[in-house]
């Protein structure tokens, strides 16, 4: 493939990507902005990061929102990693279709329709709305995402290698553990980090499924948001992306670990 | 995986068994309870609603129902109003997406082997930040004394203070902003797989480039704008936050309307029957794109 970057292309790039980063970026100097208002640069300061770990109602709504993402997070990854091996190991079993359908309709339905019949249906089995219903919701949600990535993995994989430890006389189930696992461990990792940052981030459907125990933190920002804008969110959010930059940087890394060490093992 | 043995057939069965019950239970009958709520009397179901649920009454549970909250639905024109703007919102981000996204995507596809997956993670990256947050900065760059007024004012381009936020013009920047990795990932994947001879065919022939770019690149990059456009239209039509936090108190939506029937009004009757009319605005759209889908998996080498 010989191609060439004509200057429209660089063009093209360079502002794309400007488009992308500059919001982000502007947001994270702001968060530095010794001035309480948001649109006037008044010097470099750290004390809104102060008020931020200050502020108990911030967090502890963040306390509660990274432990329903963990909990979701992991149920999600176990769930999704049983749908995809169903999706691809099973061939045509009864309802597949229905399956299938179900499990690509959360990614696409809008949130405000999921949040709703969730809560509706909470309500119904008079569950009370909180910490677990909001956890109940984004399993549901992000294992349909889990199942995706761990499929994908799944279906590009060499199958020889599980057949081969089943005509040697492995159970399934041994099979699964000592040579799939492994094999598609990166793809699961992926897909944890995903459903974790989805659960994190979402505001739709935690506000319809959140009672008065539980608070999330998008719901606390989006609070603070409609009143107008502030430099604490700024810095809460500049704090929320490194985070996720770093995670993503790791998952990176990993992924060209295990990349690299497959190429290895397959000389 | 075929099993003899009827225990290790059972727990082969598990396999499927256990996250299709968790969809079915917490997916499937949830919708099914909107749809019959969205046939119940609002009296029946006001908040504190408590749907009595005589398990195997099928009859019951299918009795009495009426259609007088779809009717509700047709009598304000409100709903009709929220209907078209939505489409219409979604529709023209969509093409903005369009032309947006692909000089990026072509760009990405053009650039050397060794810079793509860097550029990749790179359009990726701002998807993993929160979607709030990245909504919020538009926020402080829009306002009347935003960081963009101040900008272009310190340049000497304008005068007064520009007036975005709270238009339509700041929910298409939002959209366009917020969903551009949705459309660049799927254009990216097909531009890139591109066959380059038929293009330098075309320029040997004689084609001037734009002719090309017509008749050659964009015929073939086809399944990736379908698949992007559709991705990107079908939550742009329920979308709720863009539009509540840039848009103005005008901005007509149906995400937006499903949200304030609910949170404001508390009927949860016309939410429900809300929630079924956005489905039915998007069942087409949903069906299409699960078939370009499937065939685009289908068609990896």
């Amino acid at each position: 493939m010989n191609r060439r970057l004509s200057l429209f292309n660089v063009t093209s790039l360079v502002i794309g990507f400007a488009f992308l980063y500059l919001p982000i970026l502007l947001l994270m100097i702001y968060s530095f902005n010794a001035s309480r208002l948001v649109t006037v640069w008044g010097g470099f300061s750290t004390q809104w990061y102060g008020a931020l770990f200050r502020n108990e109602a911030l967090m502890e709504a963040a306390w509660v929102t990274v432990r329903i993402a963990l909990l979701s997070a992991t149920l999600a990854t176990i769930l999704g990693t049983l749908a995809a091996l169903a999706l691809t190991r099973y061939g045509r079993f009864p309802g597949r279709t229905l399956f299938t359908g179900m499990v690509y309709a959360p990614m696409v339905m809008p949130e405000v329709i999921t949040g709703l019949s969730l809560l509706l249906f909470f309500v119904a089995i008079d569950l009370d709305r909180g910490f677990w219903t909001i956890t109940l919701a984004h399993t549901t949600l992000t294992m349909c995402f889990v199942t995706v990535v761990v499929q994908s993995r799944l279906m590009t994989f060499d199958r020889s290698l599980e057949e081969a430890a089943m005509d040697l006389g492995a159970p399934p189930l041994r099979t699964f553990f000592s040579v799939t696992l492994p094999l598609i461990a990166p793809s699961i990792v992926a897909g944890f980090l995903l459903a974790f940052t989805l659960s994190m981030d979402d505001l739709v459907i935690a506000s319809f499924n959140a009672g008065p125990g539980a608070t999330t933190l998008p719901i606390k920002i989006y609070s603070q948001v409609r009143l107008g804008l502030s430099p604490e969110v700024n810095a809460a959010s500049t704090i929320l992306i490194g985070i996720v930059t770093l995670g993503v940087i790791g998952a990176t890394l990993l992924s060209k670990c295990s990349v690299l060490r497959s190429r290895r093992n397959a000389h | 995986m075929v099993e003899r043995s009827l225990p290790r057939r059972l727990t082969a069965g598990l396999v499927p068994a256990i996250p299709y019950l968790w969809l079915g239970g917490l997916f499937l009958v949830p919708f099914l309870i909107v749809l019959k709520i969205s046939l119940s009397d609002a009296a029946v179901a006001q908040p504190p609603y408590k749907p009595v649920f005589e398990w195997g009454d099928i009859t019951g549970f299918f009795g009495a129902l009426d259609f007088e909250n779809f009717e509700l639905l047709t009598q304000d024109d409100l709903y009709f109003r929220a209907t078209l703007s939505s489409v219409r919102i979604a529709a023209v981000s969509t093409l903005l997406l369009l032309l947006v996204g692909f000089p990026i995507a072509y760009g990405m596809a053009r650039a050397p082997e060794r810079y793509r997956s860097l550029l990749v993670a790179l359009v990726i990256l701002p998807f993993w930040t929160s979607f709030l947050i990245r909504i919020y900065a538009w926020v402080a760059i829009l306002k009347p004394e935003g960081l963009l007024t101040q900008a272009l004012t310190g340049m000497g381009l304008i005068s007064q203070p520009l007036d975005i936020l709270n238009t339509e013009t700041a929910v298409f920047i939002g959209i366009v902003y917020a969903y551009l990795p949705f459309m660049v990932l799927p254009l990216y994947a097909t531009l890139e797989k591109m066959d380059d001879t038929l293009l330098e065919a075309a320029l040997d022939l004689g084609s001037p480039p734009w002719r090309s770019f017509w008749t050659i690149t964009v015929p073939l990059a086809m399944p990736g704008i379908v698949a992007g456009s559709l991705l990107c239209f079908i939550p742009a039509v329920g979308e709720f936050v863009i539009p509540d936090l840039l848009g103005g108190s005008e901005t007509l939506m149906i995400g937006r309307q499903l949200w304030s029937e609910f949170f404001s009004n508390r009927d949860w009757p016309l939410a429900s029957a809300v929630a079924i009319l956005l489905l039915i605005i998007l069942v087409v759209p949903i069906v299409i794109y699960r078939d370009v889908e499937a065939r685009r998996v289908e068609a990896r080498p």
